[in-house]
């Protein structure tokens, strides 16, 4: 029969192998990642870093919240050392979940600003990555636009996009809106948006960009680094797309909620509770925070540095300077939950 | 008598064993979550359910439509092109659901080139012209029948194959006219295989996500990771997915209720070669229609799209490829050869025995299936996590270094993932090929001495070759394809080809993802050919 045959030559050796790999796992002068950022974007950095150190870094990427159901349900056992995401919100559930420890770091507590870290050294954050307004340079006047809040106003009945309430980017603007809002003015402003919708949500931020510029709608709420993207893509329909397009940095003026500032949020990592490899997890923590690898996310995928000094893309500071909502990010992950909530009630999909 | 028990026994603790996942999913049914369901009846479940119904039905007659007229025409007619057409029919098999979604996003949303073009040529403006919006619950139904009717294709047709000639020309000099025989006898006589890659195809319908979610269609799929990924939630999601296996268990009671009371294994011993009927003119002409606008949308307008992309535009692979593809490639291989090994076990203990706890534990390690990847892999990491700690704690106490986490942290998970998930196509395909089998061998071979075991490796596994090979070569291309349990699950450093088009496409480089694609899709012709060629085999032309 022929199955038993192949068992023998390539399941059980497959298999040996497998374990051997869970394996050396343990070994010593290594560190284990699990990521919610993409390899891509963060694989190189890692590259360098054992180049740079000898110490070996072993990465599995996938979606934040299935690897925090990993490492719950690994435990104790868990071979992570180091969790990544690309949302504080997600850094807190982990937190909460009990995933993580703190760990002071002094060198870093210097360098990053204490609101794009948690205070108790749970986690802390890589990268920043703004979500402004974007809008169609053609068809909306300057004046026509102020605050998030506005885009629920009747002027904008069928001129807006958005993405869908899945994508963990909106979650978390609903969660800093609650924040500056409450509850019921969030849902009220987020049933005014989705009245006002050119179209049903689909696709992502790419595409919300690529219907303002096709006259879909005339206005979107978007990460800047996707606008970069296409600004500095090689293809001229990206381009095209790009050159219809401009940023605007909502909530800057006026006191109180009016005038928060944009909402922005952060790529972050936190160290597992059950990390073998502390040593070495703060070495890749510390190396990610320096100077040439913040750098390397500006220039590669647009996204500010988190720490003061390191210069931003050219493209970024093409976009201005812009005031930050200074929220403590953690509330983004308190509030998800909720944000979710009013998310459903809204009819936002 | 011990040894047919002892194989009853056996298939009870394999299928136990395979179950155990969806038992542990439906195990979180006892989690009381009063607050977070009442939120949902209130606001999106109503949504959830009525899109995912209309979402089965439309795939449903979509799959029925394109597979069984298709499969009708190529097994019993004679027009121009039917030879090639009989095996391009199966090439949308080896295209995932969420790559030709996101291929036809490309080429027919507003920024689309047909749409730019319409705009360029009219000077018109978006909204000035009608359009069809491909991103849509049409337009998900539209991309999951195109790559899923193959199932029922190649069900339907190895049924239209292998019907005894006699039994249509008994028939026809009965006075049925050709078309009233196939109506009257052809058809219903084709009905079990049929329902079978219905079933299939709407199993696999129900599980996936990543078309529904692009399109921005909210079904009860999507709703379950809403809840895991929004809420944070995995009781409230792994009890959505629970209360998802009663739409399965809806879908193989219909599949039971079409075989009643029928045995169907034809009782011609020799086939004779079919008498096909000839077309021409224009009727030869709507047949060639009928079997190419299938395989021209399924297939050859995604695959140049992707071809066009991969070549001229993204950025172009790197080495690493060949790694990519040999990790999908060796997974997919073994994950094909142990689920159809199991599978061949579990029918024949069925066979031999047909108890009602061997019946029963066989339903259930089929409704992996129609389970989303992700709640599989959840119900795949708790079990083996468990039992990886006592291990640990075994090790412990024998004053060993701990060994790590050896079956949830390795491939040993995946592929016990991938059988979970993947069972009920090997089982459908072989199971169907048993029951053509006359039990009258069976009793030849007792009565001759032969232990069970022997009659299936002797007469069994030989007669049933062309069912094995096509359930190893479905879960193949399956695997080749499957992405949500193989992102969670696989161990350090490990990557395939759908992972490699997964991370690129969500970074929202879809351009860049094609490479990746159109590798899958030319690694999934492979087995696609072989099954022709061994159905091509069962029948002379």
């Amino acid at each position: 029969m022929i199955p038993m045959n192949l068992i023998n030559t390539f399941i059980l050796p497959a298999v040996v192998a497998s374990l051997v790999w869970a394996g050396t796992a343990q070994a010593r002068d290594i560190v284990n990642v699990y990521s919610a950022r993409k390899e891509a974007l963060i694989k190189p950095l890692l590259d360098e870093f054992s180049a740079a150190t000898g110490i070996q870094v072993n990465l599995i990427t996938g979606k934040a919240d299935a690897l925090l159901k990993r490492l719950q349900v690994e435990g104790s056992a868990t071979p992570a050392d180091l969790f990544i995401t690309v949302d504080a919100g997600r850094l807190h559930r982990a937190k909460e979940a009990g995933m993580l420890k703190p760990v002071s770091i002094p060198a870093l507590e210097q360098r990053i600003p204490e609101e794009l870290r948690d205070s108790a050294g749970y986690w802390y954050g890589l990268t920043l990555r703004a979500r402004p307004i974007i809008y169609a340079k053609d068809r909306v006047a300057l004046d026509e636009l102020s605050t998030y809040e506005a885009l629920a106003k009747a002027q904008w009945k069928g001129r807006l996009c958005l993405r869908s309430s899945q994508s963990v980017y909106n979650q978390s603007l609903v969660a800093a809106t609650i924040d500056a809002l409450g509850p019921e003015a969030t849902q009220v402003w987020m049933q005014g948006m989705v009245n006002n919708l050119a179209k049903a949500p689909s696709g992502g931020d790419t595409d919300q960009l690529k219907a303002v510029a096709a006259g879909v709608c005339d206005v979107t709420i978007a990460n800047t680094y996707y606008l970069a993207r296409l600004i500095n893509s090689s293809k001229p329909a990206d381009q095209a797309v790009a050159s219809k397009l401009a940023v605007f940095w909502p909530n800057q003026k006026g006191v109180g909620a009016v005038g928060r500032g944009a909402h922005f949020n952060v790529s972050g990592a936190g160290f597992t509770k059950y990390g073998k490899h502390p040593e070495q997890a703060q070495a890749l923590l510390e190396y990610l925070a320096s100077a040439p690898a913040q750098a390397w996310y500006a220039d590669i995928n647009n996204e500010y540095p988190v720490v003061e000094g390191v210069p931003s893309s050219a493209t970024l500071e093409g976009f201005g300077r812009y005031k930050m909502d200074p929220i403590a990010l953690e509330i983004l992950g308190q509030n998800n939950r909720q944000a979710v909530q009013l998310m459903d009630r809204a009819g936002w999909k | 008598m011990f040894r047919s028990h002892g194989l009853s026994i056996f298939a009870v603790l394999i299928a136990a064993f395979i179950s155990l996942p969806v038992i542990v999913i439906v195990s979180y049914l006892m989690q009381a979550n009063g607050e977070l369901w009442q939120h949902l009846l209130d606001t999106v479940l109503n949504d959830y359910l009525i899109n995912s119904l209309l979402l089965l039905l439309g795939v449903g007659m979509g799959v029925l439509i394109l597979g069984v007229p298709t499969a009708w025409l190529t097994s019993m007619c004679s027009f121009p092109g039917r030879r090639w057409l009989s095996w391009a029919l199966l090439l949308p098999l080896a295209m995932p659901a969420y790559i030709i979604a996101y291929t036809y996003a490309g080429l027919l949303d507003f920024a689309g080139p047909v749409q730019s073009w319409i705009r360029d040529l009219t000077g018109l403006s978006y909204g000035d012209y009608w359009f069809f919006e491909i991103r849509s619950l049409g337009g998900a139904i539209i991309m999951m029948s195109l790559v899923l009717y193959p199932y029922v294709y190649l069900m339907a047709r190895a049924a239209f194959l292998e019907q005894s000639v006699s039994s249509i020309e008994v028939g026809c000099s009965l006075g049925y006219s050709r078309w009233q025989a196939l109506w009257k006898l052809a058809l219903p006589m084709a009905r079990p295989a049929i329902i079978a890659g219905l079933s299939l195809a709407l199993m696999e319908t129900l599980a996936d996500y990543g078309t529904v979610q692009y399109y921005g269609v909210s079904t009860f799929t999507t709703g379950i990771f809403r809840t895991f990924y929004g809420y944070g939630d995995t009781a409230a999601a792994a009890q959505l997915a629970a209360s998802l296996l009663a739409f399965v268990i809806l879908l193989v009671l219909l599949e039971r209720y079409s075989r009643r009371r029928a045995r169907y294994h034809s009782a011609a011993e020799s086939r004779a070669r079919a008498d096909l009927i000839p077309l021409s003119g224009s009727k030869a002409i709507m047949a060639c229609v009928i079997c190419l606008s299938p395989l021209m949308f399924g297939f050859i307008i995604p695959a140049t799209q992707l071809l066009f992309w991969a070549v001229f535009e993204a950025e172009p692979l790197g080495w690493d490829f060949v790694g990519l593809a040999w990790n999908s490639f060796s997974l997919a291989f073994l994950a094909a050869i142990i689920a159809v090994t199991l599978a061949i076990i579990l029918s024949y203990a069925k066979r031999t025995k047909p108890i009602k706890p061997v019946r029963t534990v066989l339903a259930m390690a089929g409704f992996g299936y129609a389970l989303p990847g992700t709640i599989i892999a959840i119900g795949v990491l708790i079990p083996l996590a468990w039992l990886d700690h006592r291990l640990i704690d075994i090790f412990g106490s024998l004053g060993w270094d701990s060994p790590g986490l050896l079956l949830s942290g390795s491939l040993v998970a995946l592929l016990f993932a991938y059988t979970v998930r993947f069972l009920a196509v090997a089982l459908g395909s072989v199971q169907s090929g048993l029951e053509k089998i006359k039990p009258s061998l069976d009793h030849v071979g007792r009565s001759m001495g032969h232990s069970p075991l022997d009659i299936l490796r002797k007469i069994h596994v030989p007669l049933m070759r062309s069912s094995i090979l096509t359930a190893v070569l479905i879960v193949f291309v399956d695997v080749l394809k499957e992405l949500p349990a193989t992102l969670i699950l696989r161990p350090f450093n490990f990557n395939t080809m759908a992972v490699r088009a997964y991370e690129l496409a969500s970074d929202e480089r879809l351009v860049d993802a094609a490479p990746a694609s159109i590798m899958i899709v030319l690694v999934g012709l492979i087995p696609v050919l072989m099954l022709h060629a061994s159905i091509a085999r069962r029948r002379p032309h």
